[in-house]
C-alpha cells in the first residue's frame, strides 16, 4: 500500500518536472519578446494583464525572465551532473577497478575536496575565474566550475562499487579468460557500475540547482541580463516584508516545487547510490 | 589505548597533509588565475621606471609557484598570512576580528540545530506515529528545497536571529541522517526481542537505540560542523554580519586570492579537526562496547 502510495508520488513528480521542463522550452512562445526588453514606462510594476509577474526595477517582464532562467537552470544543472559524473567514473571507476596505490593517491585527492565546506570551495574557485565576462561565458563558467568540483562523493561511491567489482566472480573469469586492461574495464566492470552511475546523474541535478542559487544570490553566478533562478532570486534582498510583494516569491516557489519533484522522483535512487 | 594513539596520530598526519596538499593547491589557483602578476599601481602615472621595476621585483619570488608556497609556509609558521589585496590589512589581524563571530553563529546553530534534530528524531522513533513522521519529514524537506541564501534572505526578512538562520541550514541534514539510524536501530532483533519482552519504550530508546546508533551520530556532528561552516557564508553576507563568511564573500567578489586562499585552509583546518575529534570519540566509544 505504502509503496504504491509511493510510486504515485513519483508519478506526480515525474509529471510535475516534464509540465514545468515543456514550459520553459515553449518560453520562446510563451514571452516572445524575451528576457531582456525592458518596458521603461511600467517598471517595477505590480502584476497586470500585460505582465503577469509584474516588471522588475529595470522594467523587464518578470514572467518572461522567470521561464528563461528556469530554462537555463533546468537545462544546465543536468550537464553539470553528467559532467561531474564522468568525471567520478573516470577518478573513482578506475581507481576502484586498478586498486592499491592507484584508489589511495584518488581518495587522498577526494577526501581533500570533501574536507572543504561546498560553498567555500565553490566560491573560492569562482573568484579564481574572472568575474567580469559575458553573460554566456559565465553561464559556462557557472556550470562548468559545478560539473567540474561536484564529483567527489559520487567517486567515493564509483571506487568502492568498482573495487567490490574487481574481486567478483565473473571478473576473475574475465581475466582468466585473457581479458584485461581497458578492454576488461569497458566490457565488463563500466556496464555494472552504470546504476550507480545513474542514481549519481540523477542525485547531483538537485543539488546543483541549488548550489547556483546560492551563488546566483551571492553576486557569484549567472551574469545579467541573462536570468537563472539565483539571479531572480536575488530580487528578494530588496524585500522590506514577505507580504508586501508575493509575487517576486514565485521564482522561489518554482524552485522549491522543482527540487521537491526531484526529491520524490529520486527517493530509489538515493538508495542505489548509497 | 595503542589503537587510540594509533588513531589519533593517523588522523593528525592527515591533518597535516591535507593542510600542506591545500595550500600548495591555492598556490596552483593563484598562479593560473588570470591576472596573475600584474599589479594595478603599475599604471600609476606618478610612478616612474625605477618604482615600477621596483614593483615587478617583488612579484619575481611568486614565479616558482614551489619557491612561492615554500616562502609563504616559512612566513605562516612566524605568524605573517600576508596582507589581504582588497582591504590592506594583514590577514592575521581580519582572522582574529572576524572568527569570534564566526565562532559564536556556528557554535549556537550547531547547537539550536541538534537540540531541535535529535527533539524531532527521538520524538518521532518513540512515538512511531505515520502522521508525527510526515509532519517532521515535510519540515525538513522544505528546508532542504530552499538554497542556504534564501534561508538568510527569509531570516532578515522575519528579523530572526543570524544562529537561527545557520540552525535551519543544518537541522534537516541532521534530522534525516539521525532519524534514519534510529530507524536503523530500531530494526536491529536485540531491540525487537527487547520489546516482545515488555521492555518499556524509553528504555528501548536510551539504552538500546540510542548506543547503537551513537558512533554515526558523532560522525554526523563531525559533517555537520562542516555544514555550518559553508552556511555562514550565505547567512553573514546577507544578514550583514562582519565574520569569516563574511570575509570570505567579500574576498571572492574582489578576487583577493591572498586573502580566500588563507580563509579556505583555515577552514579545511578546523572542519578535519572536528571530523578527526567525531572519529576519535567514535573509535573510543566502539572500544568500549567491545
Amino acid at each position: 500500500m505504502r509503496s504504491r502510495r509511493a510510486v504515485i508520488w513519483r508519478w506526480l513528480a515525474c509529471a510535475v518536472l516534464l509540465f514545468v521542463v515543456g514550459i520553459s522550452l515553449a518560453a520562446n512562445f510563451i514571452a516572445p519578446a524575451g528576457y531582456a526588453r525592458q518596458y521603461r514606462e511600467v517598471a517595477d510594476a505590480p502584476p497586470s494583464h500585460q505582465h503577469w509577474l509584474g516588471t522588475d526595477e529595470i522594467g523587464r517582464d518578470r514572467f518572461a525572465r522567470v521561464l528563461y532562467g528556469t530554462r537555463i537552470s533546468l537545462l544546465l544543472a543536468p550537464a553539470a551532473a553528467l559532467l561531474s559524473t564522468l568525471v567520478a567514473a573516470l577518478v573513482g571507476g578506475l581507481a576502484g577497478y586498478l586498486g592499491g596505490g592507484w584508489a589511495r593517491a584518488a581518495m587522498a585527492v577526494t577526501d581533500l575536496f570533501l574536507s572543504l565546506p561546498w560553498l567555500f570551495l565553490l566560491i573560492t574557485v569562482r573568484a579564481v575565474m574572472p568575474l567580469n565576462v559575458s553573460p554566456l561565458v559565465s553561464v559556462m563558467v557557472t556550470f562548468v566550475m559545478l560539473g567540474l568540483l561536484g564529483w567527489t562523493s559520487a567517486a567515493r561511491v564509483l571506487c568502492a562499487t568498482a573495487s567490490s567489482l574487481r574481486g567478483s566472480d565473473f571478473v576473475r573469469q574475465a581475466k582468466a579468460s585473457g581479458i584485461r586492461g581497458v578492454r576488461l574495464f569497458w566490457i565488463h566492470v563500466l556496464p555494472n557500475l552504470r546504476p550507480v552511475l545513474y542514481a549519481q546523474f540523477w542525485i547531483s541535478i538537485p543539488v546543483f540547482i541549488l548550489s547556483e542559487a546560492n551563488l546566483g544570490i551571492l553576486g557569484l553566478g549567472v551574469a545579467e541580463p541573462l536570468p537563472s533562478w539565483g539571479s531572480l532570486l536575488q530580487e528578494l534582498e530588496g524585500l522590506v516584508s514577505v507580504g508586501s510583494e508575493p509575487w517576486k516569491f514565485v521564482p522561489l516557489l518554482l524552485l522549491a516545487v522543482v527540487v521537491t519533484a526531484f526529491q520524490f522522483v529520486l527517493s530509489n535512487q538515493e538508495e542505489l547510490a548509497a | 589505548m595503542q589503537g587510540l594513539t594509533r588513531q589519533i596520530a593517523r588522523h593528525a598526519i592527515a591533518l597535516v597533509a591535507t593542510v600542506l596538499l591545500g595550500g600548495l593547491l591555492s598556490a596552483v589557483l593563484m598562479r593560473l588565475a588570470p591576472g596573475f602578476d600584474t599589479d594595478e599601481q603599475e599604471l600609476d602615472p606618478h610612478l616612474n621606471a625605477a618604482s615600477i621595476q621596483v614593483l615587478k621585483q617583488a612579484r619575481i619570488e611568486q614565479h616558482n609557484i614551489f619557491r612561492y608556497y615554500f616562502h609563504s609556509l616559512q612566513r605562516a609558521a612566524r605568524g605573517d598570512l600576508g596582507t589581504s589585496l582588497s582591504l590592506g590589512q594583514p590577514v592575521s589581524t581580519l582572522l582574529k576580528e572576524r572568527a569570534p563571530l564566526t565562532l559564536r553563529l556556528v557554535g549556537l546553530g550547531l547547537l539550536l540545530s541538534w537540540t531541535v534534530a535529535m527533539a524531532f528524531a527521538l520524538s518521532a522513533a518513540w512515538l512511531r506515529v505515520s502522521a508525527y513522521d510526515a509532519l517532521t519529514t515535510f519540515l525538513s524537506g522544505t528546508l532542504l528545497c530552499l538554497p542556504a541564501a534564501v534561508l538568510a534572505l527569509l531570516a532578515v526578512l522575519w528579523r530572526l536571529p543570524e544562529a537561527l538562520a545557520i540552525a535551519l541550514i543544518v537541522f534537516p541534514r541532521i534530522y534525516r541522517y539521525s532519524r534514519n539510524l534510529l530507524d536503523k536501530a530500531y530494526s536491529q532483533s536485540h531491540i525487537l526481542t527487547a520489546r516482545a519482552k515488555g521492555v518499556g519504550e524509553l528504555r528501548i530508546l536510551f539504552w538500546h537505540a540510542i548506543p547503537v546508533a551513537a558512533p554515526q551520530l558523532l560522525a554526523v556532528a563531525g559533517v555537520s560542523v562542516s555544514i555550518a561552516v559553508g552556511a555562514a557564508i550565505p547567512v553573514e553576507a546577507i544578514c550583514g554580519q562582519a565574520g569569516i563568511g563574511q570575509l570570505a564573500w567579500q574576498a571572492a567578489l574582489a578576487r583577493d586570492l591572498p586573502l580566500l586562499t588563507n580563509l579556505t585552509i583555515l577552514v579545511t583546518a578546523v572542519t578535519l579537526l572536528a571530523n578527526s575529534g567525531a572519529d576519535v570519540i567514535g573509535h573510543m566509544l566502539r572500544g568500549q562496547e567491545a
